[in-house]
């Protein structure tokens, strides 16, 4: 008789919180859910017309990142200057008070944004199942987690039992093997893997990486890939826990201690995937090949490499997507076939849950280091910000002095949040201005209308700060 | 959740692919406490200029799309953030049903949230509605039971849904109430953790 064939991580995360199966649905546990202010208030007050209590307060945490300034964080929330915001945020600290929920708010140095807090606390863990309502839950993944985005309705269904109704999705490997050039890393095998799938290529599927250079990732460089998997369309990126996992995780606030820390890493070792597991598409990328690359359009698929030419509309395959490109160079002042480093940039943006922890701040800042050691600074007509993404990190990062190098360069220091990734607060683009943004999303008027945004990562955009145009971070090395 | 049947209504074109979250409602309109009056944010920036004026050219702004109850749109419609604000201002605009090749995970599971039916059809099926979309008579009927959609010009498409999700949606079922029910599995759940993971309890 032939033996069952092995499963994928994801099979084994999955069957380890299936708590009930009908008709081919899942309810799914869900070990932590995390909760911020702008995609709760409605869950919460669903649950107040209902009468239903939150299930677990223990097993949810809240931070306040969408929408605080990144200044004068001190001053509390009752100083936010817009009103909308200020009574979003009163209405988390009224909602997480009255569930008895824990919270970092805005000022608490434990703040932050919810992707940099949760891994920082050692909330997240190998083996869990986390949920937010926020599309970038996917960065969790980095820990051999099984985490995803969820809309405001399915907040509240796991506010009020712990669980979330699912169907398994498809099992996709993305391994990625060899070597990366000299100023090549996470951001942008993130960047080639979506301009390999499409936006679209992976709805329906989970995606583990693998290969060794997935393996050589520190956490932020591994959260950062799986930050990323939700614009390639997936529902959760995945990489296997290992030694970097577990060092990562030691010491850290939540992560167990002791006698349970050893149970904890035996259970954590289990998740991993069969040797004989079988994956329904997989897909191998060469890490020696993949260059600097950047965003020339309007969707995160859109890229091409920082020593390329800006693609014409006519070789994109079906109508829809020429029509697209027609309008994304428009809307992005780019003409075909111009080299991409002509792009002069108004505007940089260092930051997000995508590119805002420790070793982020720390590539950016070495090469503005490097340029400033050659008398160079930030280019005049640039205006540039970096925003860590947690007060811890903000701290750590000026600990170590990078904060200075930032500032005598001339960037902007901030305070923590989503910020300009999203500008729901005061950090916008203006009509036509132009950034090189390390954030995820390229979208149409998406850090503030009419402005126009080329993704790359943390040391490709502090190249173009002092470029003053898109810019090959190999040149500054 | 309101319960989605049957649906006769005006189908507007909108023949792009990747239509995003922050598309179909920008982030200044996420900073509500409710659901309701959403639909002023729906395409704000499609449909009102800097000035905040109307977009005359804009599908929904034209008068022969006035109160569109489907859209017919491109490839991956809804991708990027999870707001479930788009779902709302869609239905809120009045907006019961989005026809597409395919469509981001979180934005469809959110649709079936909120009883906005979303409608997977063949790429040439999604090109003759969106032709006939642009014609005099651009009436169209979907019809959940059935699993279909009649064309303006009486084609029938026949669509896929999964089972459980179009009962749900037939019926108008509260998920919640229906999770709530297993809460004993739930329970049981939870001490089988207790007992085989102990630090998760804080232990």
């Amino acid at each position: 008789m032939r033996a069952m064939p092995g499963k994928t991580l994801y099979d084994k995360i999955w069957d380890a919180h299936v708590v009930a199966e009908t008709d081919g649905e899942a309810i799914l546990y869900i070990d932590l859910h995390v909760i911020h202010e702008v995609t709760t208030p409605q869950a919460f007050a669903g649950l107040r017309e209902a009468g239903r209590p939150v299930r677990r307060p223990d097993r949810t945490l809240a931070v306040a990142d969408h929408n605080i300034p990144t200044e004068g964080q001190a001053l509390g929330v009752d100083a936010v200057a817009d009103h909308e915001a200020r009574l979003q945020l009163q209405t988390l600290g009224k909602n997480v008070a009255e569930h008895g929920i824990e919270y970092y708010p805005m000022g608490d140095i434990r703040n932050g944004i919810v992707h940099v807090v949760a891994p920082e606390q050692g909330r997240t863990q190998p083996g869990m199942t986390i949920v937010c309502g926020d599309s970038h839950t996917s960065t969790h993944g980095a820990f051999g987690a099984l985490a995803h985005g969820i809309g405001t309705s399915e907040v509240e269904h796991v506010l009020a039992t712990q669980t979330l109704r699912q169907k398994k999705a498809k099992n996709m490997r993305v391994r990625i093997e060899g070597e990366p050039v000299p100023g090549v890393g996470a951001k942008d095998y993130a960047l080639a893997v979506i301009g390999e799938i499409g936006t679209a290529g992976g709805t329906g599927y989970v995606i583990e990486y693998a290969g060794s250079a997935v393996r050589a990732l520190s956490m932020e460089g591994r959260m950062t890939l799986c930050n990323l998997t939700i614009e390639g369309g997936a529902k959760a990126g995945l990489v296997a826990p290992d030694e970097t996992t577990f060092e990562y995780l030691k010491g850290r606030p939540s992560a167990p201690k002791g006698g349970a820390w050893e149970m904890a890493l035996d259970y954590w070792k289990t998740f991993f995937t069969d040797e004989d597991a079988v994956f329904d598409r997989e897909i191998v990328l060469d890490a020696s090949k993949i260059a600097p690359t950047v965003t020339w359009g309007t969707s995160p698929e859109d890229v091409i490499p920082v020593t390329a030419v800006v693609p014409a509309p006519e070789t994109f395959a079906t109508p829809d997507k020429r029509a697209s490109a027609t309008r994304a160079l428009e809307y992005m002042g780019l003409e075909a076939g111009q080299p991409i480093t002509n792009a002069k940039i108004d505007v940089v943006f260092i930051g997000s849950c995508t590119n805002s922890r420790i070793e982020d701040l720390r590539a950016a800042a070495d090469v503005v280091q490097h340029a400033f050691l050659n008398g160079r600074l930030v280019a005049p007509h640039v205006r540039a910000m970096v925003v860590p993404g947690s007060g811890l990190v903000k701290e750590q990062a000026e600990a170590e002095g990078l904060d200075a190098i930032f500032k005598a360069a001339g960037f902007d220091w901030r305070e923590p949040g989503c910020s300009m990734c999203l500008g729901m607060n005061p950090d916008r683009l203006k009509p036509g201005e132009r950034c090189a943004s390390t954030s995820n999303r390229n979208f149409e008027g998406r850090q503030g209308r009419g402005g126009r945004t080329h993704l790359m990562s943390p040391a490709m955009a502090a190249a173009a700060a002092i470029a003053g145009h898109i810019a090959d971070v190999r040149d500054f090395l | 959740m309101e319960a989605f049947t049957r649906l006769d209504a005006k189908v507007a074109p909108l023949p792009l692919a990747n239509i995003d979250t922050d598309q179909i409602i920008p982030k200044q309109f996420l900073k509500g406490v409710d659901r309701k009056g959403l639909a002023r944010g729906l395409f704000y920036d499609f449909r009102f200029d800097e000035q905040g004026r109307e977009i005359p050219d804009f599908v929904l702004n034209r008068p022969e799309y006035k109160g569109a109850g489907v859209l017919v749109a491109g490839d991956n419609f809804g991708c990027g953030s999870s707001r479930e604000h788009a779902p709302w201002a869609l239905m809120d605009f009045g907006v019961r049903c989005v026809i597409s090749t395919s469509f981001a995970d979180i934005f469809y599971n959110n649709c079936f949230q909120n009883g906005l039916l979303p409608v997977v059809l063949k790429a040439e099926e999604v090109q003759q509605l969106m032709e006939e979309a642009r014609g005099g008579n651009h009436v169209v009927s979907v019809d959940l039971a059935a699993q279909t959609v009649t064309s303006p010009s009486g084609a029938v498409f026949h669509f896929e849904i999964d089972p459980v999700r179009k009962d749900k949606m037939l019926k108008g079922l509260d998920a919640i109430g229906e999770t709530l029910q297993a809460k004993d599995s739930i329970d049981v759940y939870e001490m089988k953790r207790a007992l085989a993971q102990p630090w998760f309890e804080g232990a």
